[in-house]
């Protein structure tokens, strides 16, 4: 308990800064994800080939190696510079995005034919059966798979602390020079993230029941 | 084309995805050209920052890296799926006291992410006089991670088969032991081997983790190499060289899964095996809510909880 007392102001900044990356990336992926889903389900077919490829190019990257090209990488290009946390922000959300993507994507084959067809029928164009028929009955289906992809997020914020960011996966490294136990660090580093994972599933449990559809 | 969201375009709305498409091509080429050009104007495709690269005993190290960046791959794989494997049977026991604690455990590893565990062996241990190398910190964080997920795709499987199955063997006289092992898990598995195959793909890719706790791998040697003055410190040479690798054999691997998918779905739709519960959408991702429950588990499908 004393080194996490102790050492409070470090510990404070390391989680600010993860859910600053967490939710500055969980809401740019979202976006993101929603338009590179709507791509990869478009009628027109460079948009779904770009779709294609973008997700499964960033799909089977590593993140340390997305964050190894904008951390190092970036600076080199001698355009504005950037903060850490902001390259690592982008970083996360090209990342997170393409897990979005195919969420939704999945989210819109569990809609049923039906309502596409009926949205057709009354002579919706794509854009307005997207998003006034499919797409909220395509969120609410995948609540459960989306918030796994947000609980993964925060885990994968941890990465930054590689790239020079001060997050919750760098405390270690600030407090070892502080002379604390390593080991103590670290349990309380994922003993803070247990809890964090648990509220985002009681989260999930939440939403599930308010948004369940009736069908 | 046609399908469900639109119907076959006619000849104003084919002109319209026409220009629409042209639009779409431009502004990625303009991207694509912008991030070129900037590599060009820092002189990222000079000689002097390729160079590097000439030297077979450059190679010599990276292919040493890959062997390193394989093994640990390779060894926390293998792991995970046995660990799995022990979990998935801990969980599926009728006795509560092996089935919560093991729960326990599962959600635990699942909770806490993969470099704090990986970090957690390589910095944390030595406080109580345990030193590891960078290697087993590396292979026990992705084989407790892995492993935790595996669990949870096992367990999948077996309760996505149909309650039949196991009263048949129940009726047969099989005993609990046998019942596992002869009836529920080869269909089990054999269901979830596309899903296996993906989480897999999400092994190698955290291997490269490896980097931020001194594992030298592909991306430590390509912050090496990236810091060589003499060759004008070559880091975004470096991180395209190493990243196709990693890219190249993260896709290989993917395509397994993607090719396993198909062909399983094609044999198990004669067989009727999976009862139709599901099997017209993404292969692990069942359509419909009653199943939504099995696509939860992480294994969704997309390998959501891995990523």
């Amino acid at each position: 308990m004393n080194v996490l007392l102790d050492n409070l102001d470090i510990f404070v900044t390391g989680f600010r800064n993860t859910l600053i990356m967490f939710f500055a990336s969980g809401l740019i992926a979202l976006v993101l994800g929603t338009i590179v889903g709507s791509f990869r389900v478009s009628p027109v077919a460079p948009m779904r080939a770009l779709g294609t490829i973008y997700v499964n190019l960033v799909r089977n990257t590593p993140l340390t190696l997305i964050f190894f090209f904008f951390v190092f990488g970036y600076p080199k290009l001698g355009l504005p510079r950037a903060d850490y946390i902001v390259l690592a922000i982008i970083a996360l959300s090209l990342y997170t995005a393409t897990y979005v993507a195919e969420a939704l994507r999945s989210g819109i084959n569990t809609v049923p034919l039906g309502q596409a067809e009926a949205a057709r029928a009354i002579g919706l164009t794509f854009g307005q059966s997207m998003t006034l028929v499919v797409l909220p009955q395509a969120f609410r289906a995948i609540i459960p798979p989306l918030m796994n992809v947000f609980i993964a997020l925060l885990k994968n914020t941890t990465i930054a602390a590689g790239f020079s960011v001060l997050d919750a996966g760098a405390i270690r490294a600030y407090l070892s020079e502080r002379g604390e136990p390593q080991l103590v660090v670290l349990l309380w580093v994922a003993v803070i993230f247990i809890a964090l994972a648990a509220l985002l599933s009681w989260a999930q449990r939440a939403l599930e029941k308010k948004w369940r559809l009736a069908r | 084309m046609s399908s469900v969201l639109f119907d076959t375009p006619g000849p104003r709305a084919r002109r319209r995805q026409v220009v629409i498409g042209a639009i779409t091509v431009v502004v990625v080429a303009v991207i694509l050209g912008f991030i070129v050009y900037r590599f060009a104007v820092t002189g990222q495709f000079s000689a002097q920052k390729w160079s590097i690269f000439g030297y077979a005993l450059v190679w010599n190290d990276i292919l040493a890296a890959l062997a390193r960046t394989l093994a640990a791959f390779a060894v926390g794989g293998v792991l995970a799926i046995v660990l799995g494997f022990v979990l998935a049977m801990g969980r599926l026991s009728d006795h509560a006291a092996v089935r919560v604690p093991v729960m326990l455990i599962t959600e635990l590893f699942r909770a806490i992410p993969l470099l704090i565990l990986m970090m957690l062996f390589y910095y944390g241990l030595p406080t109580i006089g345990i030193r590891l190398t960078p290697f087993i910190a590396v292979v026990a964080g992705l084989t407790l991670y892995n492993g935790a997920v595996f669990a949870e795709i096992f367990r999948a499987g077996v309760e996505s088969l149909p309650k039949g199955q196991r009263e048949a063997g129940m009726a047969i006289g099989l005993r609990k032991g046998q019942l596992m092992r002869m009836i529920l898990l080869p269909q089990a598995v054999r269901a979830m081997l596309p899903i296996i195959v993906a989480q897999l793909v999400v092994v190698l890719k955290d291997t490269a983790l490896g980097f931020i706790v001194t594992y030298q791998e592909l991306l430590y040697l390509a912050k090496f190499y990236g810091t060589q003055l003499q060759y004008g410190s070559p880091i975004i040479p470096s991180a395209i060289v190493m990243g196709s690798i990693y890219i190249a054999l993260c896709l290989v691997l993917a395509g397994f899964a993607k090719l396993l998918e198909v062909r399983l779905r094609g044999g198990g739709r004669k067989g009727g095996r999976k009862g139709g519960d599901g099997d017209d959408g993404l292969a692990g991702f069942p359509t419909g809510t009653s199943v939504m429950r099995l696509a939860n588990p992480d294994a969704g499908g997309t390998g959501a909880g891995g990523i």
